[in-house]
């Protein structure tokens, strides 16, 4: 019954998935793309939680795809040949292979890729992060540079290629802090302060907003991350400090 | 008289305005369905409305303030007013006749529960037309629900009508649970119920585990709100993330509270149109009783980017991960039924289809969203507003139209129309899809959750366009199906017997059902029993099974033992009653008087709740309107009525309940420990400001109070009651003592319960031990004057073994409250 049922599978599939994976190039050629866009990384945190994505969205893809077809097989095929007591006997490899082993061998198979590139977003201190502190307001984020003495609002500068850890509290409600670009976000909490390292891997703005429900300013509530080479940093730290800016 | 119109008479609801004094779980569970389909109807226009605003950028159709209410009211509604109630209902409806008995083993709770959903859900609803409804999201995340950013009314209406609503869900529990373990016809084993018996079972004890954290938080944000009590505001030593844990301790678990019953539906239906036994009956009972374990222990992943520890973040992690396999399990099963059948085409397994492809997609995404690193970036977009439609939708309204259309013909009588159900599928199907599939894109491209609006060219605009119109085309879908149903009570051919050729008791009942359901109980040895005999139906009509005779006009159904289904006792069940409405009247009335914060009425309809409870308990055992001692009940063949034992339903039913409450009682000493170790300005005052050999007073008088009423009940139960009214009399001394103490000390501390959250958690604490002393006392005085009217007596010792556990527990809390709450601290020394 089995090899029936994958010959039909594969007669099905091959079109199926030419199809399926023209769409996804077109989708990820034009759609993909965006100011907010999780799937346009520009640093390696999200970098890595695209390419996780991705091979979840296709191994996803595929087991909807299989479920359906054996579902639509199953309730075509008749089987009522079979006596009841057989069937009871074969119940058994039935859960034990697709209710157990498929679920634990994917699982498993995601949590290989995961865990290690959840580790490697760990905010560990290091010599070479730099420290920002953002406190979030309704309905602004306030951002500080511990070294460098100064307040910006709505605005942050970092060097490229560098780990910043960004320290991030609240002022009042729950915020969440949030650079889809860039990579993942964390809430901003009252009496409490969270850690999130960010990295940018190229130049340029980078649109953040708020993630957490904050009342009715919620929808404007957002930011943007400039990220210079070491160069143009090292002159914007010296103008900011200067006075040149708030 | 024929006997179906003398059962009749003694079932049937009263005439006329009667009506609402009916107790019958079929016009309970009807009205319960039926008001669900209400509250879904609003919930679908605030959905649309949404829609609306979101279709293109930038619109201001609804201004954030409104859209706040607008969002909050949505998934309000659809969750506490719609999903949880409509398959209360379908429960109440269902669980008698599918295990073979006539009506819930607690009916006047059943109605108590009704009247608390419909006065919680219109209190809910006046506050959208009042223009002041809750705007801070339907998980009420403080501080932007409290006093300081949500100074209007709106959170209180949320916070005290959905605790009115959720009495309903927890009498539902209770009476569920108590039912199926005590009411199954006899020789019914737990092996031999039906599948769906096993659903509804673990679905009502979840309910009796999962809402007690809700009940607890919203009962604490009211107070922080209302009375000051500052226990999660962190300038005064609170913290805001005990709300997240306790509203997502109840809010996971609600999930699969919603998931199982559904599922059971779909396990229903594909054996009976597969044409096949279940295969894997015992793997899905496995199946089920893994996700209720498991839903308890993921909470977390609602909360990844809170900022919790990383090894808690792996644990929850993979926690959430492991609840695929049950569902998998259970998946496996059903293809498994339909690969060894010969499928049956219609239109509950064209819903049955749809579930499977929706359900699939939402739990391929759930376990994305439960690996860390994803979800922190998709957290609070709308990939979870996909997500959560796509498991809800799926995994629960598929399946409930599926049911609907399945059980139509039996509870209608009629069949409803195949063309016009088709239509309604797919429109239905499609428009979900083109709505949410799409919203999984949107959501990795950035858009967040509950945002009133948006700018254009951030590459969401024909997504929210697509999304939007999808969504009218669900709502058309939906409103053809509602199209189908209405016309088919007018237009629906007659249904034969049994049209889907199912193999289980409810579609014995005749169709419609009868108020009594089955005129006689048969012993049912078999999970198939209308395959196995053909003719059951038949004489169970013509009363040749057992609790044939209804001469004496009560009604009675069948207890037997919670697992073997050995036959125990006849338990003889109330009749009409107006104590539930008018109960819950007094009740709406407390909910409101507080919202508009004028306490003394608030206590003065709290007093005339009380005296209304405690006048219907009066109806009970060997009161004239139940069961009084009669020479003939002992003369027939039949085993003893139940309140003539000390074992009966009452007992099971306090003992759910107690669980419960202590479900509660841990959500609170989890609510004090966590505030200890992870707040970060907890304080402890320097000196207790509780008086320990006070309070040490007041436990001993309830411990000797506690083991003179456990000698008194042994007693009674060996059959020996002299001195009994006595001796609750003393008992109930005893415990006033102990409460007039307990008052005292607590009148007399001098907490600063405003200033401290420590001492208001403490407050906290002894309020919760001054109600159960209150309900010790008031009780036990009871039981004694009751033995003074005869309604208690060594031949009626039914009541007194119900308060046995009560004494118990309420003794039980008292010393593990005085350990962890005030010598804990002392020993483990100040702050941390």
């Amino acid at each position: 019954m089995m090899h029936k049922l994958l010959l039909r599978i594969k007669k099905l599939l091959p079109k199926r998935l030419a199809k399926v994976a023209v769409i996804a190039m077109i989708l990820s050629l034009t759609a993909c793309s965006g100011p907010y866009s999780t799937l346009d990384p520009a640093g390696p945190h999200a970098q890595s939680v695209a390419y996780i994505w991705w091979g979840m969205f296709w191994f996803g893809t595929f087991v909807t795809i299989f479920m359906t077809l054996l579902w639509w097989h199953a309730m075509r095929r008749n089987g009522t040949d079979t006596p009841d007591n057989e069937v009871q006997g074969k119940q058994n490899s039935w859960v034990i292979w697709g209710g157990i082993a498929l679920p634990v061998g994917a699982i498993t198979l995601l949590l290989a890729f995961g865990i290690p590139a959840g580790h490697r977003m760990l905010p560990f201190d290091g010599d070479d992060v730099v420290h920002i502190e953002v406190t979030s307001h309704q309905w602004f984020w306030q951002v500080y540079y511990p070294d460098l003495d100064i307040t910006l609002i709505d605005e942050i500068h970092i060097p490229v290629d560098t780990p910043i850890n960004f320290h991030i509290r609240s002022d009042d409600v729950i915020h969440s802090f949030w650079v889809p670009r860039l990579g993942g976000k964390v809430d901003a909490i009252p009496g409490s302060t969270n850690v999130l390292r960010l990295q940018a891997s190229e130049t340029g703005r980078f649109e953040g907003q708020c993630a957490e429900y904050c009342g009715v300013g919620h929808a404007h509530m957002d930011f943007a991350i400039h990220a210079h080479s070491a160069d143009d940093f090292a002159s914007w730290q010296e103008t900011v400090v200067q006075g040149d800016r708030p | 008289m024929t006997l179906h119109q003398q059962f009749e008479k003694v079932w049937g609801n009263l005439p006329g305005w009667g009506q609402l004094a009916a107790v019958n779980h079929t016009s309970i569970g009807r009205r319960f369905m039926l008001t669900g389909a209400v509250f879904f109807i609003i919930g679908g226009v605030l959905a649309m409305l949404i829609r609306t605003q979101l279709a293109l950028p930038a619109q201001d159709i609804i201004n954030p303030d409104v859209y706040g209410q607008v969002f909050t009211m949505h998934g309000t509604v659809m969750m506490f007013l719609f999903a949880i109630p409509i398959l209360e209902g379908m429960a109440i409806y269902m669980i008698p006749k599918l295990i073979g008995t006539r009506d819930l083993v607690f009916p006047r709770i059943s109605a108590l529960g009704y009247y608390c959903y419909l006065f919680g859900g219109i209190i809910i609803m006046s506050s959208l037309v009042l223009g002041m409804a809750p705007d801070s999201g339907w998980f009420m995340y403080t501080p932007l629900s409290s006093a300081e950013f949500a100074p209007g009314p709106g959170s209180d209406f949320w916070l005290l009508g959905i605790t009115f609503v959720e009495i309903s869900a927890m009498a539902a529990g209770v009476e569920i649970t108590v039912s199926i373990l005590r009411t199954r016809a006899p020789g019914m084993t737990l092996s031999k119920m039906p599948i769906m018996a096993w659903y509804i079972l673990a679905m009502a004890l979840m309910i009796v585990f999962g809402f007690p954290p809700l009940i607890l938080a919203s009962i604490m944000l009211e107070l922080e709100r209302a009375a000051g009590m500052p226990f999660f505001e962190v300038a005064a030593g609170g913290d805001p993330i005990l709300w997240q844990h306790l509203f997502w301790l109840f809010g996971h678990p609600e999930v699969y509270i919603i998931f199982l019953p559904a599922a059971g539906i779909i396990s229903t239906l594909i054996p009976v149109f597969a044409g096949r036994p279940l295969v894997g009956y015992r793997w899905i009972v496995l199946a089920i009783i893994l996700t209720g374990f498991i839903s308890f222990g993921l909470w977390v992943h609602h909360m990844f980017t809170v900022g919790i520890p990383q090894l808690a973040q792996a644990f929850f992690s993979i926690a959430s991960m492991l609840v695929a396999v049950p569902t998998a399990i259970q998946i496996f099963a059903w293809i498994a039924t339909l690969w060894h059948g010969r499928v049956t085409y219609n239109l509950p397994m064209l819903w049955v289809f749809g579930f499977l492809i929706i359900f699939v997609c939402g739990g391929l995404t759930g376990v994305m969203l439960a690996l860390v690193p994803f979800n922190w970036q998709v957290h609070d977009t709308h990939f979870v507003v996909a997500h959560m439609h796509y498991v809800l939708v799926g995994g629960m309204f598929f399946p409930l139209i599926a049911g609907l259309y399945y059980w139509l013909p039996q509870m209608s009588g009629r069949m409803p129309s195949e063309s016009i159900g088709k239509w309604a599928f797919w429109l239905t199907f499609i428009g979900f899809n083109a709505t949410f599939l799409l919203m999984h894109l949107t959501g990795l491209l950035g858009m967040p959750r509950r945002v009133y609006s948006y700018s254009g060219g951030l590459g969401w605009d024909w997504l929210n366009l697509l999304s939007s119109v999808g969504g009218f085309v669900m709502a058309a879908g939906v409103g053809m199906i509602i199209l189908d149903v209405a016309l088919h009570f007018k237009f629906g051919r007659k249904a034969p017997f049994n049209p889907w050729k199912a193999d289980t008791l409810e579609w014995a009942t005749g169709t419609p059902p009868t108020a009594y359901n089955f005129a006689s109980i048969p012993r049912v040895e078999t999970r198939h029993p209308l395959r196995e005999h053909p003719n059951i139906a038949n004489t169970m009509a013509e009363g040749q099974h057992g609790l044939a005779d209804i001469s004496h006009g009560r009604r009675e159904i069948y207890g037997t033992d919670a697992i073997t289904g050995k036959l125990k006792e006849v338990i003889h069940l109330p009749t009409n009653s107006w104590w539930p409405m008018i109960s819950a009247a007094f009740l709406a009335g407390v909910c409101i008087s507080l919202l508009v914060r004028v306490y003394p009425v608030a206590i003065m309809f709290a007093v005339l709740a009380a005296i209304t409870l405690l006048r219907w308990s009066w109806e009970n055992g060997g009161h004239k309107a139940m069961a009084p001692l009669t020479e003939e009940e002992w003369q027939r063949d039949e085993p003893p009525l139940n309140s003539r034992t000390c074992d009966g339903p009452g007992l099971w039913g306090m003992n759910v309940t107690l669980l419960a409450d202590a479900a509660l009682y841990l959500s609170l000493i989890f609510g004090w420990f966590y505030l200890w170790t992870v707040s970060p300005n907890w304080v402890v005052p320097e000196d207790s400001a509780i008086s320990l050999p006070g309070l040490l007073l007041s436990g001993v008088l309830l411990t000797v109070g506690t083991l003179w009423y456990r000698q008194t009940v042994r007693r009674l139960c060996q059959g020996n009651d002299v001195g009994l009214g006595k001796n609750l009399a003393g008992c109930a001394a005893l415990a006033i003592a102990h409460l007039l103490a307990l008052l005292w000390f607590t009148v007399s501390a001098e907490l600063s319960f405003t200033e401290n959250s420590h001492d208001a958690v403490l407050l906290l604490m002894l309020m919760f031990q001054i109600f159960h002393s209150v309900l010790v006392a008031v009780t036990t005085s009871l039981q004694s004057l009751r033995v003074r009217y005869g309604y208690v007596s060594h031949r009626l010792p039914y009541e007194p073994v119900v308060l046995k556990p009560l004494w118990l527990y309420t003794t039980a809390i008292f010393w593990v409250s005085y350990a962890s709450f005030l010598l804990l601290p002392m020993v483990w020394g100040g702050g941390v």
